[in-house]
């Protein structure tokens, strides 16, 4: 299954352009609302750019604090997170970060220089572009009797999900793989009565033999602030 | 736009960590055990600090008590928003980082306007606030407040230190994030327990090594040779000045590109100054007060060379119609100012004296002349006439207060303006011919700004001849630092434009809300008798004959004076682009016959003297 995230409404047209080139300050106006008052002068400027989903892979400082910093970045600027996850790395000193945003390209690279003015941001990477695997986990609790129950195994099979927990009238289905996939077997399983759900948000990282941010700076001897 | 790739490196501009040397007469104490307050100053001391602006309060008397020991001048304020301030004004005049010092809880809270106001104008600061002891945090101990919280959309970085071994790294560390790259304000959060524990003191002079931290930008040569081409190629080309040219310290490498191209220059509010405001070429300020022959040429140039600056929404109007004719060249060193508010076709990140350097051997002197002519012509009809030749009519306009302070002080003054009509009127009438000299707010537009910031750059710059420009609401604001003057035999004029409202805001309802004035008449006290409960001198002037005497008399008295310019109330600061619209689009400067029913105006006169 092809590991792309990208919105294919926004795979085209994506040159520098100027007519690509949104002027963002004012949010509200790539998407004119029907209830604004119409503009008094029509429009000459360039129109807004398609937005898509962006994938970032951040690898931070791991000290307190920095997802904090992250997290209150994209409000500050208004930027809207699809997903958020954090984790350790091998390396130690070092947290990885999967920051999953809609943006149109500008943007997209406006999210990454500001990423980059954060102190503890050692390496910001897209790989929205680039062939990567992303992935999502998802633990669903459906409704099942024991009649149900070889329905669902069979569903589960074909989405190469796992049932983790049979309980007399619900089961636990693990799936990890990309949201579409997750999403289609949740539209399988949704007219058995879902009961729970928690996904982990995305993971990603680069295919090939390459590390994702080779180019790691090296770690400092951490001093205990926050 | 090219983002920051790690592997470059990068030119610095930053000066290198100087070697220690201790002022004299100071014991050199590394190796010895010291408690976290001493390490304090020992670490402030050692960064070149020998003035701050404080205010003590439990969780950092600890600091307060070893304070004595070192050769600091404290300046206590009377709120801690002017101690945030006072730093600001320290570290605009002199390109030094300001520090202030508060206590936790409310004492923090209070330095936030300041703080984001030196954030908003990118300005070095560092700010030490105490903090409740590491084991109560968390338990809403009496003046805990989470302030490296509440300020982390505010500061460029924030620490909170939790050890005394910690201290001197934390602190050397915030030197030098508050003052490489684009500078900005830095917190450092020190619970009391850190300050009351001992440890044994190092100092490690080396840089810092930060492994995330990329301040400096160095722009392809390739972007430099385009930018040259388009600079070679346009017709009718532009040069903004902004305030990175102050920063960097290219006032002198942008005077010789401008002499050498002839190219035009306009200026941002932070960037009067920048370029000498009495140079052929300057043709003043930009943006939504500018003068209307600046926004017109902006509007019809076919090249922006923009050098530090931001394309902030007060500069461009709609951004829907800024400046379509005009491919643009934005040199600037943080990255995520590129294409953020206008798409350009050159970016150049970088340090502005640099690439105006590399530029400077590559340039050629290009015949301007049809551009300049029709830049005069604009002119003619819409500049305002030189206002030291019209007749006095015995009413007194804030523009004759501005110019003559500007003809009395020789243009020499360092001016501290406040935020509202009066730091408009400044800018349009007081010719900075010299960077650092106008000290305002303008991000943030902070209200109370000037008499704290004006205090501090006269620590920083005690020479200076300091002038504040303060409206009779922003005075008000701050003025309990007028004691502060007092106390510290400090040397300060303020400029009180007193029109006995707020007055900005009463123009706007005035032009844009049906002319009801809600909230903005202001009755104000007594500002002679308020000087001179404080021990200074004040002086009331209501016409214009009075000013030269009183400025003279101002400049005579050795301790702060207060002067309440009583101006006529309901004056408008033209010409105006209103909020939203187009920037060639402005309010004008009425008629003369229309706004006053015939009588001589010299505020509304039009055609220049030369």
């Amino acid at each position: 299954m092809p590991p792309k995230t990208r919105d294919p409404s926004g795979a085209q047209n994506m040159t520098q352009s100027t007519e690509n080139k949104e002027e963002t300050s004012s949010s509200g106006d790539s998407a004119p609302t029907p209830s604004s008052a119409p503009p008094s002068v029509p429009p000459t400027g360039p129109a807004p750019a398609p937005t898509r989903s962006h994938t970032f892979v951040v690898h931070v400082e791991d000290i307190p604090g920095v997802l904090n910093r992250v997290s209150s970045l994209f409000r500050r600027r208004n930027y809207n997170i699809d997903s958020l996850t954090v984790s350790r790395t091998h390396q130690e000193g070092v947290s990885r970060m999967t920051v999953v945003v809609q943006a149109d390209d500008d943007k997209a690279k406006r999210i990454e220089a500001n990423l980059y003015k954060l102190v503890n941001v050692l390496r910001v990477d897209n790989i929205s572009d680039e062939p990567a695997v992303v992935r999502d986990l998802a633990l669903i609790k459906v409704r099942a009797t024991p009649e149900q129950r070889s329905q669902i195994l069979t569903v589960c099979e074909v989405f190469r999900a796992r049932v983790l927990d049979v309980s007399p009238r619900s089961v636990v289905v693990e799936m990890s793989g990309t949201r579409e996939k997750i999403n289609g077997l949740l539209d399988v399983l949704e007219p058995f009565g879902l009961v729970e759900l928690v996904q982990s948000g995305v993971i990603g990282m680069a295919r090939g033999a390459d590390h994702t941010g080779a180019s790691l700076p090296p770690t400092r001897k951490s001093i205990h602030v926050a | 736009m090219p983002a920051p790739s790690p592997s470059a490196r990068p030119i610095s501009r930053l000066k290198p960590t100087k070697p220690v040397s201790l002022p004299e007469g100071m014991e050199n104490r590394e190796g010895h055990e010291l408690l976290g307050s001493q390490i304090i100053w020992e670490s402030l001391v050692r960064e070149g600090v020998d003035t701050l602006f404080g205010y003590p309060g439990g969780a950092i008397m600890p600091s307060y008590d070893t304070l004595i020991q070192y050769p600091i001048h404290h300046v206590l304020v009377r709120h801690e928003q002017g101690a945030s301030h006072m730093a600001d004004g320290y570290a605009r005049a002199s390109g030094r980082v300001g520090v202030c010092v508060a206590t936790s809880g409310p004492g923090a809270t209070n330095l936030v306007t300041g703080i984001a106001t030196a954030m908003m104008d990118s300005v070095p600061m560092v700010c030490v606030t105490g903090q409740v002891p590491s084991t109560a945090i968390g338990t809403d101990a009496f003046q805990e407040t989470d302030i490296t919280g509440v300020t982390l959309p505010i500061t460029k970085h924030t620490y909170l230190v939790t050890r005394p071994e910690d201290i001197a790294p934390a602190i050397h560390e915030a030197f030098y994030v508050a003052q490489s790259g684009r500078p900005g304000p830095v917190l450092v959060d020190i619970t009391k327990d850190a300050q009351q524990q001992a440890c044994t003191f190092t100092w490690d002079p080396s840089p810092v090594v930060m492994p995330g931290y990329r301040p400096n930008h160095t722009p392809k040569p390739g972007d430099l040779r385009q930018a040259l081409d388009m600079i070679a190629q346009a017709k009718r080309p532009i040069i903004f000045c902004g305030q990175g040219v102050v920063r960097a310290e290219a006032t002198q490498a942008l005077t010789e590109l401008v002499e050498k191209t002839n190219i035009p220059v306009a200026c941002t509010l932070l960037g009067l100054g920048g370029f000498p405001a009495t140079h052929d070429r300057n043709l003043g300020m930009m943006g939504m007060h500018g003068e209307s022959w600046v926004n017109t040429a902006i509007q019809e140039a076919d090249l922006i060379l923009a050098l530090g600056m931001r394309f902030d929404d007060r500069v461009t109007g709609n951004l829907k119609n800024y400046a379509l004719n005009a491919k643009k060249i934005h040199v600037e060193l943080d990255p995520a100012e590129i294409n953020k508010n206008v798409a350009v076709d050159c970016p150049l990140i970088g340090d502005v004296r640099d690439v105006v350097q590399q530029w400077l051997p590559r340039v050629k002197a290009q015949p301007m002349g049809d551009w300049l002519k029709r830049i005069d012509a604009l002119k003619g009809d819409s500049a305002v006439r030189d206002i030291q030749q019209l007749p006095d009519t015995g009413k007194l306009y804030a523009a004759h207060v501005i110019h003559d302070l500007y003809r009395y002080t020789e243009g020499n003054a360092l001016v501290v303006t406040d935020v509202g009509q009066h730091q408009m009127w400044e800018a349009q009438y007081y010719k900075h011919d010299h960077p650092r000299k106008l000290i305002t707010s303008g991000g943030l537009g902070t209200m109370g700004f000037a008499l704290p910031a004006a205090m501090g750059a006269k620590f920083a710059k005690p020479d200076e001849n300091v002038w504040i420009v303060v409206g009779d609401g922003g005075f008000q604001m701050t003025a309990c630092e007028l004691t502060t003057c007092a106390q510290e035999n400090l040397k300060v004029n303020i400029a009180i434009i007193n029109n006995g409202f707020l007055g900005m805001v009463r123009q706007w309802q005035e032009f844009f809300y049906g002319g009801r004035y809600v909230a903005t008449p202001m009755k104000s006290p007594d500002f002679v008798k308020l000087a001179e409960a404080h021990g200074l001198k004040g002086m009331r002037v209501t016409e214009r004959a009075e000013v030269k005497t009183t400025v003279e008399a101002a400049h005579a008295e050795p301790g702060t004076v207060v002067v309440d310019f009583r101006v006529i109330q309901e004056d408008s600061v033209f010409p105006m682009v209103p909020s939203g619209a187009d920037l060639g689009d402005m309010i004008r400067r009425p008629e003369q016959t229309t706004h006053t029913g015939g009588k001589h105006n010299p505020i509304f006169e039009t055609g220049q003297d030369k």
